[in-house]
């Protein structure tokens, strides 16, 4: 008996699946069986599948004031803690942040670091060639904030754009990106954080900070004394989104039609305008 | 002496297979590599590499940001390293002079820095030091490669310095040299040679730690590396190439103070 069973197994069953591979090869199967199992791979692998058999959305994020942030209790806050915190909630699970170096984000999402990278993140040709970006669902630009000392009177794109102009961002951002196409004969160094960029700017060894805004209307307000805007309205104009790793249908179609959702009731535009424009929430961050 | 035929052919053979065992780890290595990247579906693109190294535009050879950053990186290094060599000679002097003041400050120096960590010493240097002395960013990156490194030189050279004979000090003094003609024409001679492999050693370091910089956005090997990803998003491409740039200049210098240890050893002895 057990002797039989071991020759089925080792012989008939392998010779069997052998020649229905074979088969499959020689005569090819219905083109409808082949489009199921290709939907059913796909609709099993999507990222709202896995975050649904977790129970946790895992989020990419880096520190942005005021997209993601800590308070005084060292908590994380800001508008796209809020976006993940209601995305998660409407979709049965809990948010789950994790903390990433922005200059290697995309990598890390490539890598299946977290599910999305919801994080005030612009949309940029180079990024969007490595990820899909859902619907943008925040209108942001770039800005400059200058020193007062360096910068005074440099009001235009071409008084920025001289080989004696240094200008400091934070790496990865698209304020880089930006600076790189507008002004291709300043210095632009790079820094991990923005505070670190102010500073420079703050003790005068930059002319100016290269970031998102609001961030550098905000420097210029802590620093009155030091720092100025040199344009009145941003330089250049972008739309923020989600980022999702490329072919997933499914993914993309529920991203896209959560924002439309919050568009529409009008969530989205009131925590925009909580975190965006007064500061209300000054008093929870240290310094 | 002739050796034995049957002895080399057996030393060669187990050299042939040594090379073989090295082959294959290193073959391992790479293979596991090349998994875990397949396995997380990364996306090499080598091909786009090198125009971030070299790029030739009607045959005038342009350097890219990997080779502008690895020349900033030997130009810091260089700087750094005969900085180190001055403060660690001094401080290695002054620690074995008479004087109980330079003495105990020799000795707060190497153990502050070399108990505190070189980022931490960076940014005291950047952010305070800096702005007070009005140094450079290239310069603060120097001065804190050169402190740092010079707390370990200051020990390498001490121990040097104790490893000469006490009767040589002794000839000197019967000779009526001062100490400092003493030092010169016998006894950091004669320490030379115990000083330097340790000291080839810690070059390596300062290549090493130079990459460091790349947090006050000195354009070095490292923050020029860490730019390009930041645009294109190459990872692995681009990590790798950067360690190999790290290692050919390190292999070379570890050659050089091979060469040059072997030519010191032939003049003493």
């Amino acid at each position: 008996m057990t002797e039989t069973n071991g020759f089925r197994r080792r012989f008939i069953a392998p010779a069997a699946g052998g020649l229905a591979a074979l088969g499959a090869f020689a005569f090819g199967r219905p083109a409808a069986a082949q489009g199921a199992d290709a939907r059913a791979t796909l609709a099993a692998t999507s990222m709202i599948e896995e975050v649904k058999r977790r129970g946790t959305l895992r989020v990419g994020m880096s520190t942005f004031v005021p997209w993601a942030f800590r308070n005084r209790a060292g908590e994380l806050i800001g508008y796209e803690i809020d976006v993940a915190n209601r995305l998660a909630q409407d979709m049965g699970v809990r948010a789950e942040f994790v903390p990433t170096a922005w200059d290697g984000i995309v990598p890390a999402l490539l890598a299946g670091r977290f599910d999305a990278i919801i994080g005030g993140m612009s949309i940029t040709p180079a990024r969007n060639l490595n990820a899909n970006f859902t619907s943008a669902y925040s209108a942001t630009g770039v800005d400059i904030a200058a020193s007062r000392r360096l910068a005074q009177g440099m009001t235009t794109f071409d008084a920025w754009n001289r080989p004696n102009v240094t200008l400091v961002g934070r790496r990865g951002t698209s304020g880089i990106t930006a600076a790189q196409r507008l002004f291709p004969r300043a210095t632009i160094r790079q820094f991990d954080d923005d505070a670190q960029s102010i500073l420079e700017v703050v003790n005068g060894r930059a002319h100016g900070m290269i970031g998102s805004v609001p961030r550098p209307l905000f420097a210029t307000l802590d620093n009155p004394d030091t720092l100025f805007r040199p344009f009145e309205n941003p330089i250049v104009r972008q739309a923020d989104a989600m980022a999702v790793r490329k072919s997933d249908p499914d993914a993309l179609n529920f991203l896209n039609n959560w924002i439309l959702l919050r568009q529409l009731d009008g969530w989205l535009e009131e925590r925009q305008a909580y975190w965006f424009s007064a500061r209300e929430w000054r008093d929870q961050v240290p310094g | 002496m002739a050796e034995p035929p049957a002895a080399a052919r057996g030393r060669h053979r187990r050299a042939a297979l040594d090379i073989l065992q090295f082959a294959l780890f290193l073959g391992l290595l790479a293979w596991l590599m090349v998994v875990a990247a397949g396995r997380m579906g990364y996306n090499w693109q080598w091909h786009q590499v090198p125009r971030h190294i070299y790029q030739v535009f009607e045959g005038e050879l342009i350097l890219g940001p990997l080779l502008r950053g690895l020349l900033v990186t030997l130009e810091m290094s260089a700087i750094a390293l005969v900085l180190t060599l001055v403060i660690g000679l001094a401080a290695a002097l002054l620690r074995l002079s008479g004087s109980a003041a330079g003495r105990w400050l020799v000795i707060a120096y190497v153990e502050l820095i070399r108990n505190t960590p070189l980022l931490v010493q960076l940014y005291i240097v950047y952010f305070i030091l800096a702005p007070i002395l009005g140094l450079e960013r290239f310069w603060a990156g120097v001065l804190c490669l050169a402190l740092f490194e010079g707390a370990f030189a200051a020990e390498i050279f001490r121990g040097g310095i104790q490893a000469v004979r006490l009767g040589q000090w002794e000839a000197a003094w019967t000779l009526g040299l001062s100490r400092r003609d003493a030092y010169r024409h016998i006894i950091l001679p004669q320490a030379l040679r115990v000083i330097l492999p340790p000291l080839a050693g810690l070059g390596v370091s300062l290549i090493k730690h130079s990459a460091i910089v790349s947090v006050i956005a000195v354009f070095d090997l490292t923050n020029e590396g860490r730019n390009v990803i930041s645009d294109t998003f190459m990872t692995f491409e681009i990590w790798l190439t950067v360690a190999a740039l790290y290692l050919c200049v390190t292999v070379l210098l570890s050659l050089g103070v091979g060469l040059l240890e072997k030519r010191l050893k032939g003049a003493m002895a």
